[in-house]
């Protein structure tokens, strides 16, 4: 009840239905979602409790770990500062944890592509031992065990019968209501996203050297990087130095020695904020990214294509410059602090 | 419809069927064999024994493989889906898909044995189904994974799935073997035998599915309403480790998302065989 008189307070205009404010919006620039919407479609109800399993600690074995824990909304829904994430017992995972935002476009999840619907993306988290360490059957009951319980305290159930109309809890329940939370993770307000839809106004209108970084990066990265969502959604090897042997990338999921170290290319908005980058979080700021594709990469088998005749990408300073610059145009201040995803 | 062709041939299969009967030596009595009505619906039941060689089966006892390997087993099971009832005139009888799935469990007595409803009345000799979850039920969200197919529920989905590379388990067998050299990571010499792999989502990769038809020979199941028939499916576990390959444990402890997984499917095909049929409807 407190979360929903929360949640109505944030509306800041005179919007007499809120449920209707509240529907998933596709921005104007942005393509038809990948979401099947109509087999979960997003309501208040399933988004405020979506939004209290996002950030409880149940899901975990102790109690310790939430989503947010390794997805915090400030840092662009990733772990800030931290090159691999980690979960319970202080164990490290094999990887840097990447953003939730723009979830409904995307195909595959994770760095290596192993899950392909959002809705059990969320088992693989809660069920690795160095994440949640916890299994999905005990969740389902630790919630279901919630009954009865009153504020502070949240009665699960009743959140389930308010959202999908009975107390059952079932593993279909509780994963689309994760979805939609995380299906209402859109960012598409940056000033970049106002440049495109011609919202320019003084104060969001971009500089020369951002207009400059915004050509190069056209000219140089969007092969990949491709804009609106800034990833093709593909794998591919970048050309990192071998770090973790064992994490083969997208090979770990299909076996095929073609896909041996390729990553998932991931989306750039919001990269000024989603500091360390690549899949394990090698490099600490955008000037050594910049600075691996002018002068890091290294040839091997799998190598993407589009860098194995030069083995590099020709910048010099003052294009690098622009291109973060560029980048920074990305950061969607209105998403980073959004009051409804907010944990308080 | 032609239904004086309909009734000249089943009342010729019905005479021919009871005719037949009279030779079997299985018949305890020699009561005429009740004519077939396809619009009558009736069950069919289907049991899985594991076994080794000619002897039952039993968690945790001693066996020997090929390789001269001693091992036990402590967990075995599988998806068995997507099953056919073929019968004598040639007609099929397709199990609708939804009820169609089953995760058979050394450990459960009453998971081996498969009950198939509202199947027409008919003589079926030869049974088809998957070893394992079809590829299309593989991508679906998981409102479409219930019953055995739940991933959030103990006993069912939840110990035959892969969560990071999202994909169900269709056959798992977990023991021992005093074979393996005890390492570290492996201080009891124990074996893994996850085997799945649906194909890929939208990369194409190993596929690990495995659809046989059983025939019954001669035998047939004659499902009628009032009357059951149980068919007795063996599957020799020793032929998971030598059906086609002979597979040593030491060798590979483990085996779970990686394409030698192929040889291991590829061998327990071979373990299921048709044994005999109880037409009487209960044991």
């Amino acid at each position: 009840m407190a979360f929903a008189i929360l949640f109505f307070s944030c509306q800041t205009d005179n919007d007499t239905n809120p449920k209707e404010k509240f529907a998933f919006k596709t921005p104007s620039n942005f393509p038809k979602p990948t979401y099947n919407l109509q087999e979960n479609p997003i309501t208040l109800e399933g988004f405020e409790l979506g939004k209290k399993l996002f950030y409880t600690g149940i899901l975990s074995r102790d109690g310790t770990v939430s989503c947010g824990s390794c997805h915090a909304q400030t840092s662009g829904f990733t772990q800030h500062g931290h090159d691999l994430s980690h979960g319970i017992d202080d164990k490290l995972t094999m990887r840097n944890s990447l953003p939730i935002q723009n979830l409904a476009w995307a195909k595959n999840f994770f760095w290596d592509g192993g899950v392909f619907h959002l809705d059990l993306f969320a088992i693989s988290p809660i069920e690795a031992e160095n994440e949640m360490g916890e299994t999905l059957p005990n969740v389902l009951q630790k919630l279901r065990n919630t009954e009865g319980f009153e504020s502070p305290k949240t009665d699960y159930p009743l959140l389930f019968e308010k959202a999908f109309g009975t107390k059952e809890i079932t593993t279909d329940r509780f994963l689309k209501a994760l979805s939609q939370f995380q299906l209402m993770c859109i960012s598409a307000n940056s000033r970049y996203d106002k440049h495109v839809r011609n919202e320019n106004t003084n104060e969001n209108k971009l500089t020369t050297q951002e207009l400059k970084g915004l050509e190069l990066f056209e000219q140089n990265c969007s092969n990949c990087h491709s804009t609106t969502l800034f990833t093709d959604q593909s794998y591919r090897n970048n050309g990192l130095k071998i770090g973790n042997p064992n994490d083969t990338g997208r090979h770990r999921i299909t076996q095929n020695e073609e896909d041996k170290f390729k990553f998932k290319v991931p989306s750039l908005r919001n990269v000024e904020v989603t500091r360390p980058y690549m899949h394990d979080g090698r490099f600490r700021n955008l000037e050594a990214v910049l600075d691996h594709y002018t002068d890091g990469i290294q040839d091997s088998e799998t190598l993407d294509e589009s860098l194995k005749s030069t083995l590099k990408i020709e910048l010099n300073q003052e294009e690098k410059e622009a291109i973060i610059a560029f980048l920074k145009t990305l950061t969607d201040e209105e998403f980073l602090s959004n009051p409804i995803l907010s944990e308080f | 419809m032609n239904t004086k062709f309909n009734f000249s041939k089943i009342a010729f299969l019905a005479f021919f069927i009871a005719f037949s009967t009279a030779l079997s030596s299985c018949k305890k009595d020699s009561e005429t064999e009740p004519e077939i009505d396809p619009n009558k619906k009736g069950m069919l039941e289907i049991k899985f024994d594991n076994i080794v060689g000619q002897d039952d089966f039993t968690l945790g006892k001693d066996y020997q493989n090929a390789a001269g390997e001693t091992f036990k087993v402590d967990l075995l099971q599988y998806y068995i889906s997507n099953i056919i009832l073929k019968s004598e005139n040639g007609s099929e009888y397709i199990v609708p898909q939804e009820e169609s799935y089953f995760l058979i469990k050394e450990h459960d007595e009453n998971s081996r044995n498969i009950q198939i409803p509202n199947v027409p009345e008919g003589n079926y000799n030869e049974l088809i189904f998957t070893i394992g979850v079809d590829s299309l039920r593989n991508t679906m969200p998981p409102a479409q994974r219930t019953g055995v197919l739940d991933v959030g529920v103990e006993g069912a989905g939840k110990e035959m799935y892969w969560s990071w590379n999202s994909g169900y388990i269709f056959f798992k067998m977990e023991g021992t073997s005093t074979a393996i050299e005890p390492t570290d990571t492996n201080p009891n010499g124990k074996f893994r035998y996850h085997i799945g792999g649906f194909g890929g989502y939208d990369t194409p990769m190993f596929n690990n599915i495995r659809t046989i038809s059983i025939s019954l020979g001669r035998d047939a199941a004659k499902t009628r309403e009032e009357a059951m028939p149980s068919v007795h499916i063996v599957v020799d576990i020793l032929k998971v480790l030598e059906g086609t390959t002979q597979i040593s444990l030491s060798e590979y402890p483990t085996v779970m998302v990686n394409p030698f997984s192929l040889k291991v499917s590829e061998n327990y095909m071979k373990a299921f065989e048709y044994h005999h049929v109880h037409n009487e409807g209960h044991e």
